[in-house]
């Protein structure tokens, strides 16, 4: 018990550490990147620059902004947004961040969903054409990227079959199109994850003393051999997150939902200093609570872990 | 003294079979071979046929010659006769040798961050195998970090440096993916330096520097070129995704991303300006995967389907 505490607390120190990183290689990338938030396409007087580089304290040494920022931050205050003039960085976020926190969520269930059975399915059919089908299938979902899949997607489910609405977010199905192009592509991934764990699992000795005692197959598979044959996928998720964020980024973009996506574009090719880092931040600590659980159902599913 | 060169000439004899077995085993694998092939023939036609005569210039616009059915051929209004093999786009452009020209920036750019990223995972996961203790726990810590930024986020950040240079934008790129090549070399390194090979050049003196790039880096060729063979599809993806997202190429410069976006925003009129592109960009995906999955069945039987 103690050691399983021992375990989860220096996880969570480790993880607060790496937000801190995180939060200062995306402040100082983005303060020193060239240009700035105020230049436009029409000049702007210069006098004008200064004064609002000094309205917004962007005139001190970089390292008292920085410092002056953590503290902030801290408070749970992300700053005003320069792009969004008279929005706060709180309200775009709190705008925007459920959309693409939902589309990632019912992406990555979607993705489980289907990746774990085909799985699973493939991994007991091993060597045969149903298995070679399926991987060849769940190789062709990874090759194809997102950015084809959603408007073919959108032409033949939404334009020819009208089964569902074509964009907007309110009151409308385009963001289950957008889940399920996302899913289906995670879950080609989940699929050839999980049959391949499950072929370590299935070789080993435990499994074939099951078979001699005379265990049913379909128990061997689930009761015997699916937790082990789980764990990698449960490891992935972290990082499946991380890129489902990325992904929803183009989703947004094909089935044109408000998401944070296209603010933070935006934001990056404006300089929108604190909404760049307002992003980085969130999206920040999403990933580090999701590695977080990770870990720690891991070191429940396999106690193996824990020594590593 | 015997058995030192008997044994010596079983290493010799061990050493060069295994590349031949790979090869011999790589031979047998259908799929893998047909991969190879495709991919090469891909390269081959991205890089020398748009040099080739007769191959229209893709940049060149036809305003009286758009959308043009595929193996079609047209007498232009300066009287030039144009072939178009996959037809023309919305201005009139041979699609053929858009799809040649976008291939030559997706691949080029996709070798070119693979390339980045190896040289540093390469180096850092064997420097910090073969040192070990408390720096090797140090540097894998900063790996775990790395691991922990959200890698797309930061790559549009960073295009905000390189906007107008591609070829930069795709060295940074390189230069943060080689997270996961470090760890495979970091554990194949660990393994390798208590063989006794390691312990010899040791014992003869050799520098840790001559020991690490002559003695352990060239001994775990096999998983890195697994790796590296999956790497290059990534980044060409990645490549595409920023491309569609308007951040990597411009017009009216091509990648197969930026060829898919702009098919994708007339897929409705003319389907073939978004399907021709996202076949040959998925087909060359698909084949440098089961390339890789191929060596690493080659290279490393053990692992292969029980």
């Amino acid at each position: 018990m103690m050691d399983t505490v021992r375990y989860i607390l220096s996880r969570f120190g480790q993880s607060v550490f790496a937000l801190l990183c995180i939060i200062t290689i995306t402040f100082f990338l983005a303060r020193l990147a060239p240009g700035g938030p105020f230049l436009d396409d029409k000049a702007v007087p210069e006098h004008l620059i200064e004064q609002m580089n000094k309205n917004y304290g962007f005139d001190r040494p970089l390292v008292v902004q920085y410092g002056l920022y953590l503290g902030r931050l801290v408070t749970g205050d992300l700053g005003p947004s320069l792009g969004n003039k008279g929005f706060t960085v709180n309200e775009v976020i709190a705008e925007g961040f459920p959309v693409s926190f939902m589309l990632g969520i019912s992406g990555l269930i979607i993705a489980l969903m289907i990746g774990v059975p085909v799985g699973v399915f493939a991994a007991a059919k091993r060597n045969t054409a149903v298995d070679y089908t399926l991987m060849t299938i769940a190789m062709l979902g990874i090759c194809l990227p997102t950015f084809v899949i959603a408007p073919l997607l959108g032409e033949f489910l939404a334009l020819r079959l009208g089964w569902f609405d074509v964009a907007m977010w309110e009151n409308s199905s385009a963001w289950f199109l957008g889940a399920l192009t996302l899913g289906l592509y995670y879950s080609a991934y989940i699929a050839r994850l999980t049959r391949g764990s499950m072929l370590d699992v299935l070789s080993q000795d435990f499994i074939r003393t099951a078979h001699a005692k005379g265990v049913a197959p379909v128990k061997v598979l689930f009761k015997h051999a699916f937790r082990g044959g789980i764990t990698p996928v449960v490891a992935y998720l972290g990082p499946a997150l991380a890129g489902l964020i990325g992904g929803s980024f183009v989703v947004e973009t094909v089935f044109g939902l408000p998401g944070l996506g296209q603010h933070f574009i935006k934001a990056a090719t404006n300089r929108d200093y604190w909404l760049i880092n307002g992003t980085v931040t969130v999206f920040a600590v999403l990933i580090l609570v999701m590695n977080f659980l990770v870990d720690v159902i891991q070191a429940w599913l396999d106690p193996r872990t824990k020594s590593k | 003294m015997i058995s030192t060169s008997h044994r010596q000439g079983d290493t010799i004899e061990k050493g060069s079979s295994l590349g031949r077995d790979a090869w011999l085993r790589l031979k047998k694998n259908h799929v893998a071979m047909a991969s190879l092939w495709f991919f090469i023939a891909v390269v081959v036609m991205c890089f020398f046929l748009p040099f080739v005569p007769g191959i229209p210039n893709p940049n060149i616009t036809h305003p009286d010659l758009q959308s043009m059915k595929p193996f079609s051929s047209a007498t232009s209004i300066e009287g030039e006769e144009v072939f178009y093999f996959l037809g023309s786009d919305h201005l009139g452009r041979d699609i053929f040798s858009r799809i040649l020209h976008g291939g030559r920036v997706s691949l080029a750019v996709g070798f070119l961050a693979t390339a980045v990223s190896l040289t540093i995972g390469v180096v850092y996961g064997a420097v910090s195998g073969f040192i070990g203790g408390r720096l090797d726990a140090a540097m894998m810590r900063i790996v775990d970090i790395l691991y922990a930024l959200p890698f797309m986020i930061i790559v549009i950040i960073l295009t905000t440096y390189f906007g107008n240079n591609l070829w930069l934008l795709f060295v940074c790129i390189g230069a943060v993916e080689w997270l996961t090549m470090s760890r495979i070399v970091r554990g194949q390194v660990i393994s390798l330096k208590n063989q006794e090979f390691v312990e010899a050049a040791r014992s003869l003196g050799l520098s840790q520097r001559r020991i690490i790039f002559r003695h352990l880096i060239p001994n775990t060729v096999g998983p890195v070129i697994v790796y590296t063979t999956l790497t290059v599809p990534a980044v060409m993806r990645l490549e595409a995704i920023l491309s569609f997202l308007g951040l990597g190429v411009q017009p009216p410069d091509a990648s197969w991303g930026s060829l898919i976006k702009e098919g994708a925003d007339r897929m409705a009129s003319d389907p073939g300006l978004l399907i021709y592109p996202a076949i040959i960009f998925g087909l060359t995906l698909f084949c440098l995967n089961f390339l890789g999955d191929g060596l690493r069945d080659a290279l490393d039987p053990k692992s292969s389907k029980d």
